[in-house]
């Protein structure tokens, strides 16, 4: 009988064999590390240095159109310091791919459309640069914005942002709807949370419209910009989201507006179900929560009126506040050359490039004394008058640790309490609260 | 065929290929040979995909591990930032957290549910395509449609057919739960699973497809000499003789379900409602993301890591992986 024989390595082949795969881990490794040192490009640039820099702008059709206008102006009086911008590449949010650029070490000198929820993010991550270290920035900042300019700085006292346009967040209705439920058009009862919510009865029952407002009622973060903060800041005269370090939001104003817009769901006046689409110009709805940007968007689509969000005893259009929806401009630590950066950040934002942004985009440069700066704009536009006035009483969102993540928290307790109706707004706004205050409290 | 031939206790060299030749090269041939081979051009042209399943798959996933057991945040390069080892505090605060335990237990619901609806449903179809004979391209394609499809298009069909006024609610009727599909708490889990299910549908039937094509016709011939049914020969001879193809099946859909992402992100907005459909994959994505805690996003990331190892495993061991 012929003996089987099994072919074993030896130690000496298997060291081979090792040995092999070790050179080939070898090689992979080095093309990783060449494609790391390809990506890890960016570093620490000079607060003096001069010279070419990047910028991103916004994808929106309106602000690419100020943008290309802007740099080409730049370029044309600075040869030596030559702007080049582009759009702020795809993602699912800016937020997260400038987050992801910081993080690479490729971000671009300047991103115009910095939302301030994601700064002190950014800050963390030591992608900012503090624009109090220039000579004239706090100045230039607190001269431009006034007042305002407040709610931009961050924990320390400095700004990492620059304070650049505000949407304020106002309420549209839809007139001819409103006509078709028998409601005054011109002026609608939509003062006070009970006002508003009789109109809504009506634009309902008479069929007029499905829903009388359609927020999204998805349980993403920065959803609670258009309903609740709105409503909030408007019932409490201008009171942030959090204020010396703890939630302000559980307070019996907060709960009011809670149990304001429960009763618009819990009736079926509000949609409860993620809409595909644009509610408001689909006739879907009689009302939405939208900002400036809006009026050229429903110009040929709706018949369109704008006014405050409604409080629980009214208050004078004048007198109302709401939620800024402010995207602002960050300089990154990444910029090689930061003094010119600086320059064209002053130059993006002073009065004649403001004028330029509010003429081409219709929002709201976050300037003092808006509607005295451009008479002429707001004469030949009327309906954005009412928004330029509204910009001067905005509260935005605070620049505390973990922003997002205390939105996040609010949002959970929002759906769960408001919009499916499920328990007591006061103890899940109270516990919410709780969660907010220990996570702001984290660095 | 050029290849060596084996005897008893020796390895005789192929005439074609030439004898041995005993030193020839010399020493540095040899060191050669050890470092690089017999072949040096195949570690030359398995290098880039060996490079890229070290950059794609072994390194985040070790920097994950590292990550979970530090206080960790994405800073920029160059950036002084302390991120100090910090044990298993992050795995604890995941595991306090009733959010995330729920997201563990809602891709739990929703593996429950759409793994063997994939098994069963592939494997029926698979079957019956098999046998078809007219439009059998047209209905390949069919199926397979949905899952060349990007999700962002189907998902907005479904919002449309699922919604309160959806086509399905005006097929059910008085049936219709209250609320829609959705936003109803006990619903809105089974409905992704679901649509799951269906978009994934085709590539399993084409897994299944092809391994039918090894299912011997003589074995279904002899059973039906013996007197075998339809239902009999698909338990005795199908379900067995496909059964590799079942152990790939079950491990792709359960790790595809586990990395479950995009559909509570955008059929269900977030999760919603209340939490009832976020996934684990989700909670990363904000916590990691969204909410600048990507320590947190990696200890959730690894316990999923390990659950679908377990889960693997088990599956291995009862569908008989280790016979296939």
């Amino acid at each position: 009988m012929q003996r089987r024989t099994r072919i074993h390595p030896t130690n000496r082949q298997t060291r081979r064999r090792h040995t092999r795969m070790l050179a080939a881990a070898a090689t992979s490794a080095a093309m990783i590390v060449a494609l790391g040192a390809c990506s890890a490009g960016g570093s620490s640039g000079g607060a003096e240095s001069r010279g070419d820099i990047t910028i991103w702008y916004s994808n929106n059709e309106n602000e690419v159109l100020w943008g290309k206008q802007m740099v080409e102006a730049w370029n044309a009086e600075n040869p030596d310091e030559q702007v080049k911008a582009q759009e702020i590449p795809a993602g699912k949010s800016s937020e997260e791919v400038i987050g992801a650029a910081i993080t690479a070490g490729n971000a671009p000198c300047l991103v115009f459309n910095t939302a301030p929820v994601a700064v002190p993010q950014f800050q963390k991550q030591g992608g900012l640069v503090d624009l109090s270290s220039f000579e004239d920035g706090d100045s230039y900042i607190q001269e431009r914005t006034g007042d305002l300019a407040d709610q931009y700085q961050s924990d320390d006292g400095k700004f990492y942002q620059m304070p650049w346009k505000s949407n304020p967040v106002m309420l549209f209705y839809n007139k001819d709807l409103f006509a078709a439920a028998g409601l005054d058009p011109e002026n609608p009862a939509l003062a006070t949370h009970e006002e508003f919510t009789a109109t809504a009865r009506t634009l309902v029952a008479s069929g007029a419209a499905e829903y009388a407002i359609y927020p999204s009622p998805t349980s993403q973060f920065f959803q609670s910009w258009f309903d609740f903060y709105p409503t909030y800041a408007a019932e409490t005269d201008g009171t942030l989201f959090i204020e010396d370090g703890a939630a302000t939001f559980n307070s019996d104003e907060g709960v009011e507006v809670g149990e304001f817009w429960k009763t618009l769901y819990a009736e079926g006046l509000a949609g409860k179900e993620q809409y595909q689409g644009d509610s408001f110009a689909d006739g879907k709805a009689a009302m939405s929560s939208a900002g400036p940007w809006a009026v050229s968007v429903y110009k040929d689509a709706v018949n369109w009126g704008a006014v405050p969000f409604p409080t629980s005893t009214g208050v004078a259009p004048e007198e109302a506040y709401t939620f800024s929806d402010a995207k602002n401009v960050g300089l990154f630590t990444a910029c090689e050359n930061q003094a010119t950066a600086w320059d064209v950040l002053k130059f993006a934002t002073s009065e004649e490039q403001d004028g330029q942004l509010l003429e081409l985009t219709g929002q709201m440069p976050l300037r003092t004394d808006l509607t005295g700066a451009y008479p002429d704009y707001f004469e030949a536009n009327p309906a954005y008058e009412q928004f330029g006035d509204q910009a001067s009483r905005t509260v935005e969102v605070p620049q505390v640790a973990n922003s997002v993540a205390a939105w996040q928290a609010f949002r959970d307790a929002w759906t769960k309490s408001v919009i499916t109706g499920e328990g007591d707004i006061a103890d899940a706004f109270d516990a919410a609260a709780a969660k907010v205050d220990e996570l702001i409290a984290q660095p | 065929m050029s290849t060596p031939t084996v005897s008893s206790g020796s390895v005789t060299p192929n005439p074609a290929t030439g004898p041995a030749r005993p030193g020839g090269g010399g020493p540095r041939r040899s060191v050669r040979r050890r470092w690089l081979g017999k072949n040096p051009l195949g570690l030359v042209l398995s290098a880039p995909y060996l490079a890229f399943v070290l950059l794609v798959f072994a390194y985040p996933l070790v920097f994950a591990f590292y990550m979970s057991f530090h206080d960790y945040f994405f800073a920029a390069p160059g950036a002084v930032v302390d991120r100090p080892f910090v044990g298993l505090a992050n795995f604890q605060e995941v595991l306090s957290d009733p959010a995330i335990i729920r997201s563990f237990g809602n891709v739990g619901i929703f593996l429950l549910i759409n793994v063997p609806l994939t098994v069963i449903l592939s494997l029926v179809l698979a079957t019956a395509l098999n046998k078809v004979v007219h439009a059998r391209t047209f209905l390949r394609v069919a199926f397979y449609v949905p899952y060349v499809t990007a999700s962002v298009a189907v998902v907005g069909v479904w919002i449309f057919l699922f919604s309160g006024n959806g086509l399905v609610n005006q097929i059910l009727g008085p049936l219709a739960p209250d609320p829609a599909w959705l936003i109803n708490e006990q619903w809105a889990m089974p409905t992704i699973a679901i649509f799951v299910t269906w978009k994934g549908l085709g590539f399993f039937i084409l897994l299944y497809l092809a391994a039918l094509q090894n299912v011997s016709e003589e074995l279904y011939e002899a059973a039906a000499t013996d007197g075998a049914g339809k239902i009999r020969m698909f338990f005795s001879i199908t379900v067995p003789g496909v059964r590799p193809a079942t152990v790939l099946v079950l491990l792709l859909a359960t790790v595809t379900g586990a990395n479950l992402f995009t559909e509570p992100y955008l059929l269900t907005g977030g999760g919603g409602p209340n939490g009832a459909s976020s996934s684990p994959v989700l909670l990363m994505y904000q916590r990691g993301i969204e909410q600048g805690a990507p320590d947190i996003a990696a200890a959730i990331g690894v316990i999923l890591v390990i659950g679908v190892l377990i889960l693997a495993f088990i599956q291995r061991k009862l569908a008989g992986g280790d016979d296939s």
